[in-house]
Protein backbone atom coordinates (compact mmCIF):
# COMPACT_ATOMS: atom_id res chain seq x y z
CA UNK A 1 0.00 0.00 0.00
CA UNK A 2 1.84 3.01 -1.04
CA UNK A 3 0.53 6.27 0.62
CA UNK A 4 -0.74 8.63 -1.60
CA UNK A 5 -0.78 11.45 1.34
CA UNK A 6 2.67 13.47 1.38
CA UNK A 7 4.32 13.80 5.02
CA UNK A 8 3.32 17.38 4.63
CA UNK A 9 -0.26 16.90 4.49
CA UNK A 10 0.11 15.01 7.98
CA UNK A 11 2.33 17.84 9.55
CA UNK A 12 0.00 19.83 8.43
CA UNK A 13 -2.60 18.66 9.67
CA UNK A 14 -0.68 17.89 12.79
CA UNK A 15 0.22 21.55 13.38
CA UNK A 16 -3.24 22.50 13.46
CA UNK A 17 -4.53 20.03 15.73
CA UNK A 18 -1.91 21.33 17.68
CA UNK A 19 -2.75 25.04 17.81
CA UNK A 20 -6.21 24.14 18.28
CA UNK A 21 -4.72 23.10 21.13
CA UNK A 22 -3.10 25.71 22.42
CA UNK A 23 -6.00 28.25 21.56
CA UNK A 24 -8.06 26.04 24.34
CA UNK A 25 -5.80 26.06 26.98
CA UNK A 26 -5.10 30.37 26.34
CA UNK A 27 -8.82 30.76 26.29
CA UNK A 28 -11.17 28.27 27.92
CA UNK A 29 -11.87 28.84 31.93
CA UNK A 30 -12.90 25.49 32.79
CA UNK A 31 -9.79 23.50 33.36
CA UNK A 32 -11.01 20.11 32.27
CA UNK A 33 -11.49 21.29 29.24
CA UNK A 34 -7.33 22.58 29.38
CA UNK A 35 -6.58 19.20 30.15
CA UNK A 36 -8.79 18.10 27.39
CA UNK A 37 -6.61 20.92 25.32
CA UNK A 38 -3.54 19.28 26.22
CA UNK A 39 -4.44 16.13 25.24
CA UNK A 40 -4.94 17.16 21.81
CA UNK A 41 -1.55 18.76 21.82
CA UNK A 42 0.27 15.78 23.19
CA UNK A 43 -2.09 13.57 19.83
CA UNK A 44 -1.43 16.02 17.62
CA UNK A 45 2.38 15.37 18.22
CA UNK A 46 1.82 11.15 18.38
CA UNK A 47 0.23 11.97 14.77
CA UNK A 48 3.85 13.78 14.00
CA UNK A 49 5.94 10.75 15.36
CA UNK A 50 4.32 8.17 13.74
CA UNK A 51 4.19 10.21 10.59
CA UNK A 52 7.56 10.71 10.60
CA UNK A 53 8.55 6.71 11.44
CA UNK A 54 6.71 6.23 8.32
CA UNK A 55 8.35 8.22 6.26
CA UNK A 56 11.97 8.00 7.26
CA UNK A 57 13.21 4.81 4.66
CA UNK A 58 15.05 7.38 2.49
CA UNK A 59 17.22 8.46 5.53
CA UNK A 60 18.06 5.03 6.99
CA UNK A 61 19.13 4.15 3.46
CA UNK A 62 21.42 7.09 3.20
CA UNK A 63 23.01 7.21 6.69
CA UNK A 64 23.10 3.42 6.92
CA UNK A 65 20.38 2.53 9.65
CA UNK A 66 18.37 -0.20 9.26
CA UNK A 67 15.09 0.16 8.08
CA UNK A 68 13.56 -1.65 11.54
CA UNK A 69 15.03 2.12 13.06
CA UNK A 70 11.49 3.23 10.99
CA UNK A 71 10.19 1.86 14.37
CA UNK A 72 11.39 4.20 16.46
CA UNK A 73 8.87 6.77 16.38
CA UNK A 74 6.15 4.48 17.02
CA UNK A 75 8.25 3.05 20.37
CA UNK A 76 8.21 7.20 21.46
CA UNK A 77 4.47 6.74 20.60
CA UNK A 78 3.83 4.41 23.29
CA UNK A 79 6.04 6.60 26.05
CA UNK A 80 3.97 9.74 25.53
CA UNK A 81 0.77 7.81 25.45
CA UNK A 82 1.73 6.29 29.08
CA UNK A 83 3.06 9.73 30.18
CA UNK A 84 -0.21 11.22 29.00
CA UNK A 85 -2.43 8.90 31.54
CA UNK A 86 -0.18 9.60 34.62
CA UNK A 87 -0.29 13.24 34.05
CA UNK A 88 -4.37 13.43 33.42
CA UNK A 89 -4.58 11.25 36.34
CA UNK A 90 -3.08 13.20 38.97
CA UNK A 91 -4.46 16.50 37.05
CA UNK A 92 -7.64 15.60 37.70
CA UNK A 93 -6.96 14.45 41.46
CA UNK A 94 -5.62 17.93 41.85
CA UNK A 95 -8.95 19.31 40.42
CA UNK A 96 -11.07 17.20 42.40
CA UNK A 97 -9.20 18.15 45.94
CA UNK A 98 -9.63 21.89 44.69
CA UNK A 99 -13.23 21.95 44.19
CA UNK A 100 -13.51 20.16 47.50
CA UNK A 101 -11.82 23.22 49.22
CA UNK A 102 -13.24 25.85 46.74
CA UNK A 103 -16.92 24.71 45.18
CA UNK A 104 -14.99 26.87 41.87
CA UNK A 105 -12.42 25.14 39.88
CA UNK A 106 -12.48 28.54 36.79
CA UNK A 107 -8.96 29.01 36.45
CA UNK A 108 -9.61 32.85 36.64
CA UNK A 109 -11.29 32.38 39.96
CA UNK A 110 -8.11 30.41 41.92
CA UNK A 111 -5.80 33.47 42.92
CA UNK A 112 -4.19 32.14 45.96
CA UNK A 113 -0.95 32.39 44.42
CA UNK A 114 -1.38 35.44 43.30
CA UNK A 115 0.98 38.31 44.91
CA UNK B 1 -6.43 7.19 -0.18
CA UNK B 2 -6.12 10.40 -0.10
CA UNK B 3 -9.74 10.35 0.06
CA UNK B 4 -9.83 9.10 3.30
CA UNK B 5 -7.25 11.75 4.75
CA UNK B 6 -9.34 14.78 3.69
CA UNK B 7 -12.09 13.31 5.56
CA UNK B 8 -10.50 12.18 8.56
CA UNK B 9 -8.49 15.08 8.47
CA UNK B 10 -11.54 17.30 8.05
CA UNK B 11 -13.52 15.21 11.13
CA UNK B 12 -10.37 15.81 13.42
CA UNK B 13 -9.83 19.41 12.72
CA UNK B 14 -14.06 20.45 12.91
CA UNK B 15 -14.52 18.30 16.01
CA UNK B 16 -11.08 19.66 17.66
CA UNK B 17 -12.72 23.50 16.88
CA UNK B 18 -15.82 22.25 18.20
CA UNK B 19 -14.55 20.79 21.75
CA UNK B 20 -12.93 24.28 22.11
CA UNK B 21 -16.35 26.30 21.65
CA UNK B 22 -18.03 24.15 23.36
CA UNK B 23 -19.32 25.63 27.11
CA UNK B 24 -20.12 22.09 28.18
CA UNK B 25 -17.35 20.04 29.24
CA UNK B 26 -19.34 16.87 28.47
CA UNK B 27 -19.88 17.91 24.32
CA UNK B 28 -16.49 18.63 24.59
CA UNK B 29 -15.42 15.10 25.70
CA UNK B 30 -17.34 13.63 23.33
CA UNK B 31 -16.31 15.68 20.82
CA UNK B 32 -12.84 14.94 21.95
CA UNK B 33 -13.71 11.17 21.65
CA UNK B 34 -14.21 11.65 17.94
CA UNK B 35 -10.63 13.53 17.13
CA UNK B 36 -8.85 10.48 19.43
CA UNK B 37 -11.49 8.06 16.69
CA UNK B 38 -9.98 10.06 13.72
CA UNK B 39 -6.84 9.87 14.62
CA UNK B 40 -6.75 6.68 15.46
CA UNK B 41 -7.78 5.74 11.96
CA UNK B 42 -5.19 8.12 10.37
CA UNK B 43 -2.63 5.84 12.26
CA UNK B 44 -4.36 2.72 10.56
CA UNK B 45 -3.25 4.57 7.11
CA UNK B 46 0.03 5.05 8.16
CA UNK B 47 0.56 1.61 8.91
CA UNK B 48 0.46 1.77 12.55
CA UNK B 49 -1.92 -1.01 13.91
CA UNK B 50 -0.53 -1.00 17.20
CA UNK B 51 -0.88 2.20 17.78
CA UNK B 52 -4.08 3.02 16.13
CA UNK B 53 -5.09 0.14 18.83
CA UNK B 54 -4.09 1.64 22.15
CA UNK B 55 -5.41 4.99 21.19
CA UNK B 56 -8.52 3.54 21.15
CA UNK B 57 -8.15 1.95 24.08
CA UNK B 58 -5.97 4.04 26.04
CA UNK B 59 -7.45 7.84 24.84
CA UNK B 60 -10.89 6.85 23.90
CA UNK B 61 -11.28 4.33 26.25
CA UNK B 62 -9.80 5.02 29.73
CA UNK B 63 -8.32 8.83 29.65
CA UNK B 64 -12.03 9.80 28.35
CA UNK B 65 -13.67 7.39 31.21
CA UNK B 66 -11.37 9.58 33.68
CA UNK B 67 -12.59 12.77 32.65
CA UNK B 68 -16.18 11.92 32.19
CA UNK B 69 -16.13 10.50 35.59
CA UNK B 70 -14.67 13.64 36.97
CA UNK B 71 -16.95 15.76 35.02
CA UNK B 72 -20.34 13.58 37.24
CA UNK B 73 -17.53 13.86 40.45
CA UNK B 74 -17.78 17.98 40.26
CA UNK B 75 -21.44 17.58 38.88
CA UNK B 76 -20.02 20.56 36.23
CA UNK B 77 -22.64 19.73 33.66
CA UNK B 78 -24.35 22.70 33.04
CA UNK B 79 -22.16 26.00 33.22
CA UNK B 80 -23.67 28.84 36.02
CA UNK B 81 -23.09 32.38 34.13
CA UNK B 82 -20.01 33.65 36.06
CA UNK B 83 -18.25 37.59 35.04
CA UNK B 84 -15.58 36.04 32.51
CA UNK B 85 -12.87 37.96 33.92
CA UNK B 86 -10.64 36.39 31.14
CA UNK B 87 -13.02 38.10 28.14
CA UNK B 88 -10.09 40.17 27.07
CA UNK B 89 -7.32 37.37 26.99
CA UNK B 90 -10.19 35.52 24.41
CA UNK B 91 -8.98 37.28 21.21
CA UNK B 92 -5.47 37.67 21.98
CA UNK B 93 -5.67 33.94 22.39
CA UNK B 94 -7.26 33.34 19.32
CA UNK B 95 -5.15 35.92 17.52
CA UNK B 96 -1.84 34.03 18.79
CA UNK B 97 -3.49 30.82 17.42
CA UNK B 98 -3.59 31.89 14.35
CA UNK B 99 0.10 33.97 14.43
CA UNK B 100 1.16 30.17 15.50
CA UNK B 101 -0.70 28.00 13.05
CA UNK B 102 0.28 30.37 10.33
CA UNK B 103 4.02 30.09 11.23
CA UNK B 104 4.07 26.49 11.09
CA UNK B 105 2.43 26.00 8.23
CA UNK B 106 4.15 27.88 6.16
CA UNK B 107 7.29 26.43 7.73
CA UNK B 108 6.15 23.11 6.13
CA UNK B 109 4.63 24.16 3.09
CA UNK B 110 8.31 25.66 1.91
CA UNK B 111 10.39 22.27 2.82
CA UNK B 112 9.11 19.53 0.77
CA UNK B 113 10.97 16.28 2.08
CA UNK B 114 11.86 14.44 -0.82
CA UNK B 115 12.68 10.86 -1.10
CA UNK B 116 10.33 7.81 -1.67
CA UNK B 117 8.31 6.91 0.97
CA UNK B 118 8.69 3.26 3.20
CA UNK B 119 6.64 0.56 1.89
CA UNK B 120 6.67 -1.32 5.22
CA UNK B 121 4.27 -3.99 6.56
CA UNK B 122 1.88 -3.27 9.24
CA UNK B 123 3.45 -2.46 12.69
CA UNK B 124 1.79 -4.71 14.80
CA UNK B 125 1.66 -5.63 18.61
CA UNK B 126 4.98 -8.26 17.79
CA UNK B 127 7.06 -5.76 16.09
CA UNK B 128 6.43 -3.53 19.23
CA UNK B 129 7.14 -5.93 21.08
CA UNK B 130 9.94 -7.26 19.51
CA UNK B 131 11.47 -3.81 20.02
CA UNK B 132 10.19 -2.77 23.48
CA UNK B 133 11.87 -5.92 25.02
CA UNK B 134 15.31 -6.28 22.58
CA UNK B 135 18.04 -5.55 25.43
CA UNK B 136 20.18 -4.28 22.50
CA UNK B 137 18.02 -1.51 21.32
CA UNK B 138 17.26 1.46 23.84
CA UNK B 139 13.69 1.09 24.97
CA UNK B 140 14.11 -1.52 28.06
CA UNK B 141 14.95 1.41 30.51
CA UNK B 142 12.67 3.51 29.44
CA UNK B 143 10.05 1.20 29.84
CA UNK B 144 11.03 0.26 33.28
CA UNK B 145 10.92 4.22 34.15
CA UNK B 146 7.65 4.39 32.63
CA UNK B 147 6.05 1.80 34.91
CA UNK B 148 7.81 3.71 38.08
CA UNK B 149 5.99 6.97 36.69
CA UNK B 150 2.78 5.23 36.56
CA UNK B 151 3.07 3.74 40.31
CA UNK B 152 4.09 7.13 41.37
CA UNK B 153 0.99 8.56 39.34
CA UNK B 154 -1.08 6.43 40.86
CA UNK B 155 -0.13 6.49 44.49
CA UNK B 156 -0.57 10.21 44.06
CA UNK B 157 -3.97 10.16 42.74
CA UNK B 158 -5.04 8.00 45.57
CA UNK B 159 -3.14 10.57 48.08
CA UNK B 160 -4.68 13.53 46.51
CA UNK B 161 -7.94 12.21 46.55
CA UNK B 162 -8.06 11.44 50.35
CA UNK B 163 -10.41 13.15 52.79
CA UNK B 164 -7.72 13.82 54.90
CA UNK B 165 -4.33 13.87 53.92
Amino acid sequence: MVPSVSLNSYLILSAILFTIGVTGVLIKRNPIIIFMCVELMLNAVNLTLVAFSRYQSTVAASTGLTPSHAIDGQMMVIFVMAVAAAEVSVGLGILVSIFRNRTSINVDEIDLMKG
Amino acid sequence: MTLLFALLATIAVVCGILMVVQENPVRSALFLVLVMFSLALLYLTLNAAFIAAVQVVVYAGAIMVLFIFVIMLLNLGTPEPMPNKLKPQTLLGIFAGLILVGVLVSMLVGNQPTGETLTSNLVGAKEIGLTLFDPGKPWLFPFEVVSILLLVAAVGAVMLAKKRI
